[in-house]
Protein backbone atom coordinates (compact mmCIF):
# COMPACT_ATOMS: atom_id res chain seq x y z
CA UNK A 1 0.00 0.00 0.00
CA UNK A 2 1.61 3.48 -1.06
CA UNK A 3 2.34 6.00 2.20
CA UNK A 4 -0.34 8.16 3.22
CA UNK A 5 0.67 11.49 5.27
CA UNK A 6 -2.11 12.42 8.10
CA UNK A 7 -4.24 15.20 5.88
CA UNK A 8 -4.91 18.60 7.35
CA UNK A 9 -8.10 19.27 5.62
CA UNK A 10 -10.69 17.86 3.32
CA UNK A 11 -9.98 18.42 0.42
CA UNK A 12 -5.76 17.57 1.21
CA UNK A 13 -7.67 14.37 2.32
CA UNK A 14 -9.60 13.86 -1.03
CA UNK A 15 -6.33 15.27 -2.91
CA UNK A 16 -3.95 12.28 -1.32
CA UNK A 17 -6.76 9.41 -2.47
CA UNK A 18 -8.10 11.54 -5.75
CA UNK A 19 -5.44 13.83 -6.75
CA UNK A 20 -8.45 16.41 -7.22
CA UNK A 21 -6.07 19.18 -7.26
CA UNK A 22 -4.59 18.10 -10.50
CA UNK A 23 -8.06 16.80 -11.83
CA UNK A 24 -9.29 20.54 -11.15
CA UNK A 25 -6.20 22.07 -12.74
CA UNK A 26 -6.98 20.20 -15.79
CA UNK A 27 -10.31 20.31 -16.26
CA UNK A 28 -11.28 23.92 -14.89
CA UNK A 29 -8.64 26.05 -13.76
CA UNK A 30 -5.77 25.61 -16.70
CA UNK A 31 -8.41 24.41 -19.44
CA UNK A 32 -7.57 27.55 -21.38
CA UNK A 33 -9.87 29.59 -23.42
CA UNK A 34 -9.34 31.92 -26.11
CA UNK A 35 -10.45 35.67 -25.14
CA UNK A 36 -11.37 36.32 -28.39
CA UNK A 37 -14.48 34.86 -28.80
CA UNK A 38 -18.08 36.01 -28.19
CA UNK A 39 -21.69 34.78 -26.78
CA UNK A 40 -22.17 32.01 -29.68
CA UNK A 41 -18.83 30.36 -27.46
CA UNK A 42 -21.52 29.56 -24.59
CA UNK A 43 -24.12 27.54 -26.75
CA UNK A 44 -22.28 24.36 -25.50
CA UNK A 45 -22.68 24.84 -22.09
CA UNK A 46 -26.01 26.14 -22.78
CA UNK A 47 -26.69 22.88 -24.04
CA UNK A 48 -25.16 21.05 -21.00
CA UNK A 49 -27.48 22.75 -18.77
CA UNK A 50 -30.22 21.50 -21.09
CA UNK A 51 -29.66 18.56 -21.56
CA UNK A 52 -28.76 17.99 -17.24
CA UNK A 53 -32.64 20.00 -17.12
CA UNK A 54 -33.98 16.94 -19.28
CA UNK A 55 -32.49 14.63 -17.20
CA UNK A 56 -34.09 16.01 -14.00
CA UNK A 57 -37.23 16.68 -15.59
CA UNK A 58 -37.15 13.56 -17.01
CA UNK A 59 -36.61 11.54 -13.75
CA UNK A 60 -40.02 12.75 -12.39
CA UNK A 61 -41.58 11.98 -15.16
CA UNK A 62 -40.39 8.67 -14.79
CA UNK A 63 -42.35 8.12 -11.40
CA UNK A 64 -45.60 7.97 -12.72
CA UNK A 65 -45.03 7.31 -16.33
CA UNK A 66 -46.76 3.60 -17.55
CA UNK A 67 -44.97 2.03 -20.84
CA UNK A 68 -48.28 0.70 -21.72
CA UNK A 69 -50.54 1.38 -24.50
CA UNK A 70 -53.79 0.86 -22.09
CA UNK A 71 -52.20 3.34 -19.63
CA UNK A 72 -49.73 5.42 -21.22
CA UNK A 73 -51.70 7.91 -22.46
CA UNK A 74 -53.73 8.54 -19.54
CA UNK A 75 -50.34 8.48 -16.96
CA UNK A 76 -49.44 11.40 -18.94
CA UNK A 77 -52.28 13.43 -19.68
CA UNK A 78 -54.40 12.64 -16.24
CA UNK A 79 -51.93 11.34 -13.64
CA UNK A 80 -49.13 13.35 -14.14
CA UNK A 81 -50.80 16.69 -15.45
CA UNK A 82 -53.11 16.83 -12.72
CA UNK A 83 -52.93 14.24 -10.01
CA UNK A 84 -48.90 14.65 -9.34
CA UNK A 85 -48.25 18.15 -7.62
CA UNK A 86 -46.23 19.94 -9.89
CA UNK A 87 -45.90 16.68 -12.59
CA UNK A 88 -47.25 19.59 -15.18
CA UNK A 89 -44.17 21.82 -14.34
CA UNK A 90 -41.85 18.28 -15.05
CA UNK A 91 -43.31 17.73 -18.41
CA UNK A 92 -43.17 21.04 -19.36
CA UNK A 93 -40.21 21.62 -18.67
CA UNK A 94 -39.08 18.32 -20.81
CA UNK A 95 -40.92 19.49 -23.65
CA UNK A 96 -39.88 23.11 -23.93
CA UNK A 97 -36.52 21.68 -23.40
CA UNK A 98 -36.71 19.25 -25.85
CA UNK A 99 -37.29 21.37 -28.72
CA UNK A 100 -34.95 24.50 -27.19
CA UNK A 101 -32.31 21.84 -27.26
CA UNK A 102 -32.68 21.59 -30.78
CA UNK A 103 -32.48 25.29 -31.74
CA UNK A 104 -29.56 25.79 -29.49
CA UNK A 105 -27.95 23.13 -31.43
CA UNK A 106 -28.37 24.47 -34.67
CA UNK A 107 -27.25 27.73 -33.21
CA UNK A 108 -24.31 25.99 -31.79
CA UNK A 109 -23.89 24.01 -35.21
CA UNK A 110 -24.13 26.92 -37.41
CA UNK A 111 -21.43 29.24 -35.32
CA UNK A 112 -19.48 26.18 -36.23
CA UNK A 113 -19.96 26.17 -39.65
CA UNK A 114 -19.69 30.08 -39.71
CA UNK A 115 -16.49 30.18 -38.03
CA UNK A 116 -14.63 27.26 -39.90
CA UNK A 117 -14.30 25.21 -36.05
CA UNK A 118 -14.47 21.96 -38.13
CA UNK A 119 -11.36 22.29 -39.63
CA UNK A 120 -7.63 21.24 -39.11
CA UNK A 121 -7.40 19.25 -36.19
CA UNK A 122 -11.08 20.17 -34.99
CA UNK A 123 -12.64 17.12 -37.56
CA UNK A 124 -13.36 15.09 -34.28
CA UNK A 125 -15.01 18.02 -32.15
CA UNK A 126 -17.08 18.12 -35.76
CA UNK A 127 -18.00 14.36 -36.19
CA UNK A 128 -18.42 13.81 -32.28
CA UNK A 129 -20.89 16.62 -32.39
CA UNK A 130 -22.84 15.38 -35.45
CA UNK A 131 -23.06 12.14 -33.40
CA UNK A 132 -24.51 14.28 -30.24
CA UNK A 133 -27.00 15.76 -33.11
CA UNK A 134 -28.21 12.01 -34.59
CA UNK A 135 -28.58 10.33 -30.92
CA UNK A 136 -30.93 13.90 -29.57
CA UNK A 137 -32.90 13.47 -32.71
CA UNK A 138 -33.30 9.56 -31.89
CA UNK A 139 -33.38 10.78 -28.34
CA UNK A 140 -36.39 13.77 -29.22
CA UNK A 141 -38.14 11.19 -31.05
CA UNK A 142 -38.50 7.82 -29.36
CA UNK A 143 -39.50 10.33 -26.53
CA UNK A 144 -42.28 11.55 -29.02
CA UNK A 145 -43.76 8.46 -28.46
CA UNK A 146 -44.41 7.59 -25.09
CA UNK A 147 -47.39 10.05 -24.54
CA UNK A 148 -49.05 7.60 -26.83
CA UNK A 149 -51.65 10.32 -28.61
CA UNK A 150 -52.44 10.42 -32.58
CA UNK A 151 -49.08 12.56 -33.29
CA UNK A 152 -47.03 9.81 -31.60
CA UNK A 153 -48.32 6.91 -33.19
CA UNK A 154 -48.57 8.09 -36.51
CA UNK A 155 -45.27 9.56 -36.72
CA UNK A 156 -44.41 5.88 -35.11
CA UNK A 157 -46.08 4.32 -38.22
CA UNK A 158 -44.44 6.88 -40.89
CA UNK A 159 -40.84 7.20 -39.25
CA UNK A 160 -40.53 3.08 -39.00
CA UNK A 161 -41.79 2.70 -42.36
CA UNK A 162 -39.08 4.48 -43.76
CA UNK A 163 -36.99 1.49 -42.94
CA UNK A 164 -38.83 -0.50 -45.86
CA UNK A 165 -36.73 1.35 -48.32
CA UNK A 166 -39.22 2.30 -50.34
CA UNK A 167 -39.03 -0.29 -53.57
CA UNK A 168 -37.14 -2.42 -51.87
CA UNK A 169 -40.21 -3.43 -49.43
CA UNK A 170 -37.85 -4.30 -46.21
CA UNK A 171 -41.70 -4.89 -44.06
CA UNK A 172 -40.21 -7.73 -42.10
CA UNK A 173 -37.04 -5.04 -41.07
CA UNK A 174 -40.21 -2.78 -39.86
CA UNK A 175 -42.16 -4.97 -38.48
CA UNK A 176 -38.53 -6.37 -36.61
CA UNK A 177 -38.40 -2.52 -35.26
CA UNK A 178 -42.02 -2.52 -33.96
CA UNK A 179 -41.88 -5.90 -33.12
CA UNK A 180 -45.53 -6.07 -34.21
CA UNK A 181 -46.63 -4.97 -37.67
CA UNK A 182 -48.25 -1.79 -36.51
CA UNK A 183 -46.53 0.23 -33.36
CA UNK A 184 -48.60 -1.84 -30.41
CA UNK A 185 -47.38 -2.65 -27.13
CA UNK A 186 -44.08 -3.67 -28.08
CA UNK A 187 -43.05 -0.99 -29.71
CA UNK A 188 -43.67 1.28 -27.22
CA UNK A 189 -42.14 -0.50 -24.43
CA UNK A 190 -39.25 -0.52 -26.54
CA UNK A 191 -38.70 3.18 -27.48
CA UNK A 192 -39.65 3.34 -23.86
CA UNK A 193 -36.17 1.75 -22.70
CA UNK A 194 -34.47 3.69 -25.59
CA UNK A 195 -35.71 6.80 -24.34
CA UNK A 196 -34.97 6.76 -21.02
CA UNK A 197 -31.36 4.46 -21.04
CA UNK A 198 -29.54 3.64 -23.74
CA UNK A 199 -29.68 6.84 -25.57
CA UNK A 200 -29.35 8.91 -23.24
CA UNK A 201 -25.87 6.85 -21.89
CA UNK A 202 -25.04 7.31 -25.36
CA UNK A 203 -25.92 11.14 -25.27
CA UNK A 204 -23.85 11.40 -21.81
CA UNK A 205 -20.44 8.94 -23.57
CA UNK A 206 -20.53 10.80 -26.63
CA UNK A 207 -20.65 14.93 -24.53
CA UNK A 208 -17.53 13.36 -22.81
CA UNK A 209 -15.71 12.52 -26.22
CA UNK A 210 -16.96 16.00 -27.65
CA UNK A 211 -15.46 17.41 -24.66
CA UNK A 212 -12.42 15.43 -25.04
CA UNK A 213 -11.83 16.52 -28.51
CA UNK A 214 -11.54 19.99 -27.58
CA UNK A 215 -8.86 19.37 -25.09
CA UNK A 216 -5.85 19.08 -28.06
CA UNK A 217 -6.99 21.75 -30.54
CA UNK A 218 -8.74 24.23 -28.22
CA UNK A 219 -11.57 26.30 -28.86
CA UNK A 220 -11.75 28.29 -31.99
CA UNK A 221 -11.87 32.17 -31.67
CA UNK A 222 -13.76 34.85 -33.83
CA UNK A 223 -10.44 35.02 -36.21
CA UNK A 224 -9.51 31.60 -36.44
CA UNK A 225 -6.41 32.82 -35.39
CA UNK A 226 -3.78 29.82 -34.71
CA UNK A 227 -1.18 30.68 -31.56
CA UNK A 228 0.67 29.27 -28.47
CA UNK A 229 -1.56 27.59 -26.11
CA UNK A 230 1.07 27.13 -23.81
CA UNK A 231 2.72 30.38 -24.06
CA UNK A 232 -0.41 32.43 -23.31
CA UNK A 233 -0.95 30.20 -20.48
CA UNK A 234 2.17 31.34 -18.73
CA UNK A 235 1.24 34.74 -19.27
CA UNK A 236 -1.78 34.59 -17.50
CA UNK A 237 -0.34 32.30 -14.77
CA UNK A 238 2.58 34.87 -14.80
CA UNK A 239 -0.11 37.65 -13.37
CA UNK A 240 -0.04 39.14 -17.17
CA UNK A 241 -3.75 38.72 -17.56
CA UNK A 242 -4.29 41.67 -19.60
CA UNK A 243 -1.62 40.83 -22.04
CA UNK A 244 -2.56 37.22 -22.21
CA UNK A 245 -4.49 35.41 -24.66
CA UNK A 246 -6.40 33.13 -22.88
CA UNK A 247 -8.78 32.75 -19.80
CA UNK A 248 -9.18 29.78 -17.25
CA UNK A 249 -12.46 27.69 -18.16
CA UNK A 250 -13.37 28.18 -14.59
CA UNK A 251 -14.00 30.49 -13.10
CA UNK A 252 -13.28 33.00 -15.73
CA UNK A 253 -15.12 31.77 -18.76
CA UNK A 254 -18.06 30.02 -17.35
CA UNK A 255 -18.69 33.20 -15.54
CA UNK A 256 -19.28 34.71 -19.02
CA UNK A 257 -21.15 31.00 -19.74
CA UNK A 258 -23.62 31.92 -16.88
CA UNK A 259 -24.20 34.82 -17.79
CA UNK A 260 -25.62 33.85 -21.45
CA UNK A 261 -27.08 30.89 -19.82
CA UNK A 262 -29.48 33.57 -17.56
CA UNK A 263 -31.13 35.21 -20.91
CA UNK A 264 -31.37 31.98 -22.01
CA UNK A 265 -33.36 30.68 -19.48
CA UNK A 266 -35.53 33.32 -18.93
CA UNK A 267 -36.52 32.51 -22.34
CA UNK A 268 -36.56 29.12 -21.48
CA UNK A 269 -39.12 29.67 -18.36
CA UNK A 270 -41.01 32.16 -20.15
CA UNK A 271 -42.16 29.37 -22.11
CA UNK A 272 -42.26 27.22 -19.64
CA UNK A 273 -44.69 29.27 -17.90
CA UNK A 274 -46.72 31.61 -20.61
CA UNK A 275 -46.25 29.36 -23.88
CA UNK A 276 -45.73 25.76 -23.57
CA UNK A 277 -48.03 24.60 -25.97
CA UNK A 278 -45.54 25.48 -28.58
CA UNK A 279 -43.93 22.30 -27.45
CA UNK A 280 -47.49 20.52 -27.19
CA UNK A 281 -49.21 19.82 -30.58
CA UNK A 282 -52.86 19.56 -29.89
CA UNK A 283 -53.15 16.43 -31.85
CA UNK A 284 -51.59 14.44 -29.60
CA UNK A 285 -54.02 14.95 -26.52
CA UNK A 286 -56.03 12.79 -28.78
CA UNK A 287 -55.36 8.80 -27.63
CA UNK A 288 -53.55 6.78 -30.22
CA UNK A 289 -55.80 5.19 -32.83
CA UNK A 290 -54.53 2.66 -35.53
CA UNK A 291 -57.55 3.40 -37.30
CA UNK A 292 -57.82 6.82 -37.92
CA UNK A 293 -54.91 8.84 -39.44
CA UNK A 294 -55.11 12.69 -38.39
CA UNK A 295 -55.87 14.82 -41.83
CA UNK A 296 -52.23 16.37 -41.79
CA UNK A 297 -49.26 14.64 -39.88
CA UNK A 298 -46.02 16.95 -39.63
CA UNK A 299 -43.14 16.19 -37.10
CA UNK A 300 -41.63 18.84 -34.42
CA UNK A 301 -40.02 21.77 -35.98
CA UNK A 302 -36.87 20.65 -35.54
CA UNK A 303 -37.14 18.00 -38.03
CA UNK A 304 -38.98 20.22 -40.35
CA UNK A 305 -36.25 20.76 -43.23
CA UNK A 306 -35.23 17.10 -43.31
CA UNK A 307 -38.82 15.99 -43.52
CA UNK A 308 -39.52 18.82 -46.37
CA UNK A 309 -36.52 17.17 -48.13
CA UNK A 310 -38.33 13.79 -48.31
CA UNK A 311 -41.44 14.93 -48.76
CA UNK A 312 -41.26 16.91 -52.78
CA UNK A 313 -39.75 13.19 -54.50
CA UNK A 314 -41.42 10.38 -55.96
CA UNK A 315 -41.21 7.67 -52.96
CA UNK A 316 -37.50 6.05 -53.99
CA UNK A 317 -35.73 9.64 -55.25
CA UNK A 318 -37.56 11.24 -51.50
CA UNK A 319 -35.96 8.61 -49.31
CA UNK A 320 -32.93 8.24 -51.11
CA UNK A 321 -32.79 12.33 -51.01
CA UNK A 322 -33.86 12.59 -46.92
CA UNK A 323 -31.05 9.56 -46.18
CA UNK A 324 -28.17 11.83 -47.55
CA UNK A 325 -29.52 15.18 -46.05
CA UNK A 326 -29.59 12.99 -42.56
CA UNK A 327 -25.70 12.29 -42.95
CA UNK A 328 -24.40 14.85 -45.37
CA UNK A 329 -23.16 17.60 -42.49
CA UNK A 330 -21.22 14.61 -41.15
CA UNK A 331 -18.84 15.01 -44.37
CA UNK A 332 -18.26 19.10 -43.76
CA UNK A 333 -14.89 18.94 -43.01
CA UNK A 334 -13.88 16.64 -45.49
CA UNK A 335 -16.20 18.58 -48.35
CA UNK A 336 -14.68 22.20 -47.08
CA UNK A 337 -11.19 21.75 -49.29
CA UNK A 338 -10.40 25.18 -48.41
CA UNK A 339 -7.26 25.13 -45.85
CA UNK A 340 -8.88 28.85 -44.21
CA UNK A 341 -9.60 28.34 -40.66
CA UNK A 342 -11.45 31.99 -40.76
CA UNK A 343 -15.37 33.67 -40.62
CA UNK A 344 -17.39 32.97 -43.27
CA UNK A 345 -17.26 36.71 -44.10
CA UNK A 346 -13.67 36.55 -45.32
CA UNK A 347 -13.91 33.27 -47.13
CA UNK A 348 -15.18 34.86 -50.66
CA UNK A 349 -17.69 32.71 -52.08
CA UNK A 350 -17.88 30.50 -48.85
CA UNK A 351 -20.12 33.20 -47.07
CA UNK A 352 -22.68 33.05 -49.64
CA UNK A 353 -22.61 29.83 -49.30
CA UNK A 354 -23.13 30.12 -45.52
CA UNK A 355 -26.41 32.28 -46.04
CA UNK A 356 -27.69 30.89 -48.65
CA UNK A 357 -27.46 27.11 -46.60
CA UNK A 358 -29.42 28.89 -43.42
CA UNK A 359 -32.19 30.29 -45.24
CA UNK A 360 -32.28 27.34 -47.42
CA UNK A 361 -33.08 25.40 -43.95
CA UNK A 362 -35.38 28.14 -42.72
CA UNK A 363 -37.08 28.16 -45.56
CA UNK A 364 -37.54 24.27 -46.07
CA UNK A 365 -38.68 24.51 -42.20
CA UNK A 366 -41.72 26.87 -42.93
CA UNK A 367 -42.41 24.56 -46.21
CA UNK A 368 -42.10 21.73 -43.98
CA UNK A 369 -45.25 23.11 -41.89
CA UNK A 370 -47.56 23.78 -44.87
CA UNK A 371 -49.81 21.11 -46.41
CA UNK A 372 -48.64 19.77 -49.42
CA UNK A 373 -51.87 20.47 -51.26
CA UNK A 374 -51.04 23.73 -51.99
CA UNK A 375 -49.12 23.91 -55.69
CA UNK A 376 -47.00 27.57 -54.68
CA UNK A 377 -45.76 26.59 -51.60
CA UNK A 378 -44.97 22.77 -52.67
CA UNK A 379 -42.56 24.46 -55.39
CA UNK A 380 -41.07 26.27 -53.10
CA UNK A 381 -39.87 23.37 -51.11
CA UNK A 382 -39.27 21.62 -54.38
CA UNK A 383 -36.82 24.48 -55.37
CA UNK A 384 -35.60 24.44 -51.59
CA UNK A 385 -34.76 20.50 -51.38
CA UNK A 386 -33.07 20.57 -54.67
CA UNK A 387 -30.93 23.77 -53.61
CA UNK A 388 -29.68 22.07 -50.59
CA UNK A 389 -28.19 19.52 -52.68
CA UNK A 390 -27.00 21.69 -55.53
CA UNK A 391 -25.02 23.72 -52.24
CA UNK A 392 -23.53 20.32 -51.00
CA UNK A 393 -22.57 19.50 -54.61
CA UNK A 394 -21.22 23.29 -55.10
CA UNK A 395 -18.94 23.22 -51.31
CA UNK A 396 -15.57 21.27 -52.72
CA UNK A 397 -15.72 23.36 -56.05
CA UNK A 398 -15.89 26.83 -54.43
CA UNK A 399 -13.92 26.04 -51.34
CA UNK A 400 -11.20 24.83 -53.74
CA UNK A 401 -11.06 28.08 -55.95
CA UNK A 402 -10.75 30.07 -52.60
CA UNK A 403 -7.92 32.44 -52.27
CA UNK A 404 -5.48 30.95 -49.24
CA UNK A 405 -6.21 33.88 -46.46
CA UNK B 1 10.61 -12.62 -24.54
CA UNK B 2 11.83 -16.08 -25.52
CA UNK B 3 10.77 -16.98 -28.89
CA UNK B 4 8.01 -20.28 -27.06
CA UNK B 5 6.61 -17.49 -24.70
CA UNK B 6 5.84 -15.03 -27.55
CA UNK B 7 3.72 -18.07 -29.08
CA UNK B 8 2.43 -19.25 -26.08
CA UNK B 9 0.60 -15.48 -25.49
CA UNK B 10 -0.42 -15.15 -28.91
CA UNK B 11 -2.14 -18.55 -28.50
CA UNK B 12 -3.59 -17.48 -25.46
CA UNK B 13 -4.82 -13.97 -27.05
CA UNK B 14 -6.20 -15.51 -29.89
CA UNK B 15 -7.89 -18.37 -27.79
CA UNK B 16 -9.32 -15.96 -25.62
CA UNK B 17 -10.03 -13.38 -28.76
CA UNK B 18 -12.01 -16.34 -30.48
CA UNK B 19 -14.08 -17.43 -27.81
CA UNK B 20 -14.97 -13.93 -26.78
CA UNK B 21 -16.05 -13.30 -30.13
CA UNK B 22 -17.88 -16.37 -30.24
CA UNK B 23 -19.79 -15.25 -27.13
CA UNK B 24 -20.52 -11.63 -28.50
CA UNK B 25 -21.96 -13.60 -31.72
CA UNK B 26 -24.30 -15.43 -29.42
CA UNK B 27 -25.33 -12.58 -27.25
CA UNK B 28 -25.89 -10.50 -30.76
CA UNK B 29 -28.17 -13.39 -31.77
CA UNK B 30 -30.06 -12.99 -28.73
CA UNK B 31 -30.40 -9.66 -28.74
CA UNK B 32 -32.09 -9.55 -32.28
CA UNK B 33 -33.86 -12.58 -31.26
CA UNK B 34 -35.36 -10.59 -28.15
CA UNK B 35 -35.94 -7.66 -30.66
CA UNK B 36 -38.77 -10.44 -32.53
CA UNK B 37 -42.51 -9.69 -32.67
CA UNK B 38 -43.37 -12.41 -30.02
CA UNK B 39 -45.19 -15.62 -30.89
CA UNK B 40 -48.37 -13.73 -29.06
CA UNK B 41 -47.63 -11.03 -31.94
CA UNK B 42 -47.61 -13.28 -34.14
CA UNK B 43 -50.75 -15.39 -33.39
CA UNK B 44 -52.81 -12.56 -33.22
CA UNK B 45 -51.81 -11.86 -37.00
CA UNK B 46 -55.17 -13.93 -37.96
CA UNK B 47 -58.29 -12.27 -38.27
CA UNK B 48 -61.64 -13.93 -38.86
CA UNK B 49 -64.10 -12.42 -40.89
CA UNK B 50 -67.79 -13.81 -41.32
CA UNK B 51 -69.29 -12.40 -44.54
CA UNK B 52 -72.72 -13.86 -44.09
CA UNK B 53 -73.92 -10.72 -42.27
CA UNK B 54 -72.49 -7.77 -44.62
CA UNK B 55 -75.20 -5.62 -46.58
CA UNK B 56 -74.75 -4.38 -50.17
CA UNK B 57 -72.77 -1.00 -50.55
CA UNK B 58 -72.38 -1.08 -46.82
CA UNK B 59 -68.89 -0.57 -45.45
CA UNK B 60 -67.72 -2.86 -43.15
CA UNK B 61 -64.25 -2.06 -41.67
CA UNK B 62 -62.06 -4.73 -39.58
CA UNK B 63 -58.93 -4.86 -38.29
CA UNK B 64 -56.07 -6.97 -39.02
CA UNK B 65 -52.73 -6.59 -37.57
CA UNK B 66 -53.56 -3.43 -36.29
CA UNK B 67 -54.58 -2.25 -39.41
CA UNK B 68 -58.28 -1.10 -41.05
CA UNK B 69 -59.27 -4.19 -43.16
CA UNK B 70 -62.18 -2.66 -45.99
CA UNK B 71 -64.66 -5.42 -46.86
CA UNK B 72 -67.53 -3.72 -48.92
CA UNK B 73 -70.17 -6.01 -50.21
CA UNK B 74 -71.06 -5.03 -53.86
CA UNK B 75 -74.72 -4.75 -55.20
CA UNK B 76 -75.91 -5.42 -58.06
CA UNK B 77 -75.55 -2.49 -59.70
CA UNK B 78 -71.75 -2.18 -58.86
CA UNK B 79 -69.09 -3.34 -61.39
CA UNK B 80 -67.32 -7.16 -60.88
CA UNK B 81 -63.67 -7.14 -60.78
CA UNK B 82 -60.71 -9.75 -60.67
CA UNK B 83 -59.65 -8.26 -57.53
CA UNK B 84 -63.27 -9.67 -55.78
CA UNK B 85 -63.23 -11.81 -53.32
CA UNK B 86 -65.91 -13.76 -54.48
CA UNK B 87 -68.04 -15.77 -51.82
CA UNK B 88 -70.72 -17.88 -53.36
CA UNK B 89 -72.31 -15.76 -55.51
CA UNK B 90 -71.53 -12.92 -53.67
CA UNK B 91 -68.67 -10.63 -54.61
CA UNK B 92 -66.75 -8.74 -52.32
CA UNK B 93 -64.14 -5.70 -51.88
CA UNK B 94 -61.41 -6.48 -49.30
CA UNK B 95 -58.17 -4.39 -49.20
CA UNK B 96 -55.95 -2.59 -46.51
CA UNK B 97 -57.73 0.91 -45.47
CA UNK B 98 -55.07 2.69 -46.04
CA UNK B 99 -54.50 5.12 -48.93
CA UNK B 100 -50.99 3.86 -51.05
CA UNK B 101 -50.06 7.71 -51.15
CA UNK B 102 -49.46 8.51 -47.80
CA UNK B 103 -51.16 6.00 -45.46
CA UNK B 104 -54.26 8.09 -44.20
CA UNK B 105 -57.52 6.43 -44.07
CA UNK B 106 -59.69 6.83 -47.21
CA UNK B 107 -63.62 7.36 -46.58
CA UNK B 108 -66.23 5.60 -48.90
CA UNK B 109 -68.70 7.50 -49.97
CA UNK B 110 -71.51 5.07 -51.04
CA UNK B 111 -73.63 6.99 -53.45
CA UNK B 112 -70.39 7.38 -55.73
CA UNK B 113 -69.27 3.66 -55.17
CA UNK B 114 -66.07 5.62 -54.01
CA UNK B 115 -63.01 5.67 -51.75
CA UNK B 116 -62.11 9.30 -51.06
CA UNK B 117 -58.88 10.03 -49.12
CA UNK B 118 -59.02 13.74 -47.07
CA UNK B 119 -55.31 13.68 -46.62
CA UNK B 120 -54.57 14.61 -49.93
CA UNK B 121 -57.44 13.94 -52.14
CA UNK B 122 -56.86 10.68 -53.79
CA UNK B 123 -60.12 8.51 -55.34
CA UNK B 124 -60.68 4.76 -55.51
CA UNK B 125 -63.36 3.07 -56.77
CA UNK B 126 -65.07 0.28 -55.18
CA UNK B 127 -62.65 -2.27 -56.75
CA UNK B 128 -59.60 -0.40 -55.19
CA UNK B 129 -58.56 1.14 -58.24
CA UNK B 130 -56.91 4.58 -58.09
CA UNK B 131 -58.98 6.47 -59.87
CA UNK B 132 -58.15 9.96 -58.81
CA UNK B 133 -55.04 12.25 -57.17
CA UNK B 134 -51.63 10.64 -55.56
CA UNK B 135 -52.12 7.42 -55.09
CA UNK B 136 -49.61 5.44 -57.16
CA UNK B 137 -51.53 2.04 -57.03
CA UNK B 138 -54.39 0.83 -56.38
CA UNK B 139 -55.39 -0.58 -52.01
CA UNK B 140 -53.93 -3.16 -51.60
CA UNK B 141 -55.26 -7.25 -51.11
CA UNK B 142 -54.49 -8.20 -47.84
CA UNK B 143 -53.62 -12.49 -47.82
CA UNK B 144 -56.79 -14.41 -47.37
CA UNK B 145 -58.48 -17.44 -47.52
CA UNK B 146 -61.87 -18.51 -47.84
CA UNK B 147 -63.52 -20.81 -45.26
CA UNK B 148 -67.39 -21.02 -46.27
CA UNK B 149 -68.74 -17.82 -45.42
CA UNK B 150 -65.88 -16.89 -43.07
CA UNK B 151 -63.03 -15.28 -44.70
CA UNK B 152 -59.47 -15.52 -42.63
CA UNK B 153 -56.88 -12.64 -42.85
CA UNK B 154 -53.44 -13.08 -42.60
CA UNK B 155 -53.34 -17.19 -44.43
CA UNK B 156 -52.86 -17.08 -48.15
CA UNK B 157 -55.72 -19.45 -49.63
CA UNK B 158 -55.85 -20.51 -53.41
CA UNK B 159 -57.90 -17.60 -54.30
CA UNK B 160 -55.39 -14.94 -53.04
CA UNK B 161 -52.67 -16.75 -54.19
CA UNK B 162 -54.04 -16.72 -57.69
CA UNK B 163 -54.48 -12.91 -57.38
CA UNK B 164 -50.73 -12.62 -56.09
CA UNK B 165 -49.69 -14.65 -59.47
CA UNK B 166 -51.88 -12.05 -61.43
CA UNK B 167 -50.58 -9.16 -60.02
CA UNK B 168 -53.75 -8.02 -58.72
CA UNK B 169 -53.36 -7.64 -54.93
CA UNK B 170 -51.34 -4.43 -55.22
Amino acid sequence: MAHFEKAKNLNEWLDQRLAVNTLKKVMQTEYWIPKNINFLWAMGMVLAATFGILLVSGIFLLMYYKPDTNLAFDSVNYTIMSEVGYGWLWRHVHGVGASLVFLIIYIHMFTGIYYGSYKKGRELIWLSGMGLFVAFSAEAFSGYMLPWGQMSYWAGMVITNLFSGGSLEAYGLVEWIRGDYVPADAFLTRFFMLHVLLIPVAIIGLIVLHFGTLRIPHVNNQDGEEFDFAEAAELYKAGKVKESKVIPFSPVFLSKDVLVMGVYFILFFYLVFYHFEFAMDPVNFDPADGLKTPAHIYPEWYFLWSYEILRPFSKDLGLIAFAIAQVIFFMLPFLDRSPNVAPASRRGLFKYWFWLMLLDMITLTFMGKLPPTDALFANIGLVAAILFFVLWIALPIITKLEKKL
Amino acid sequence: MAKSEQGRRDFMGMALGGFTALGGIGALYAMKRSWDPLPSVKAAGFTTVDLSGAQPNVLNVEKWRGKPIFVLKKSADMKKDPRDVVVGSDHYHVSIGLCTHLGCIPAYVPDDHKFKCACHGGEFDASGHEIFGPPPSPLEIPPFKIDGTKLVLGEAGPEYKKMLDAGLTA
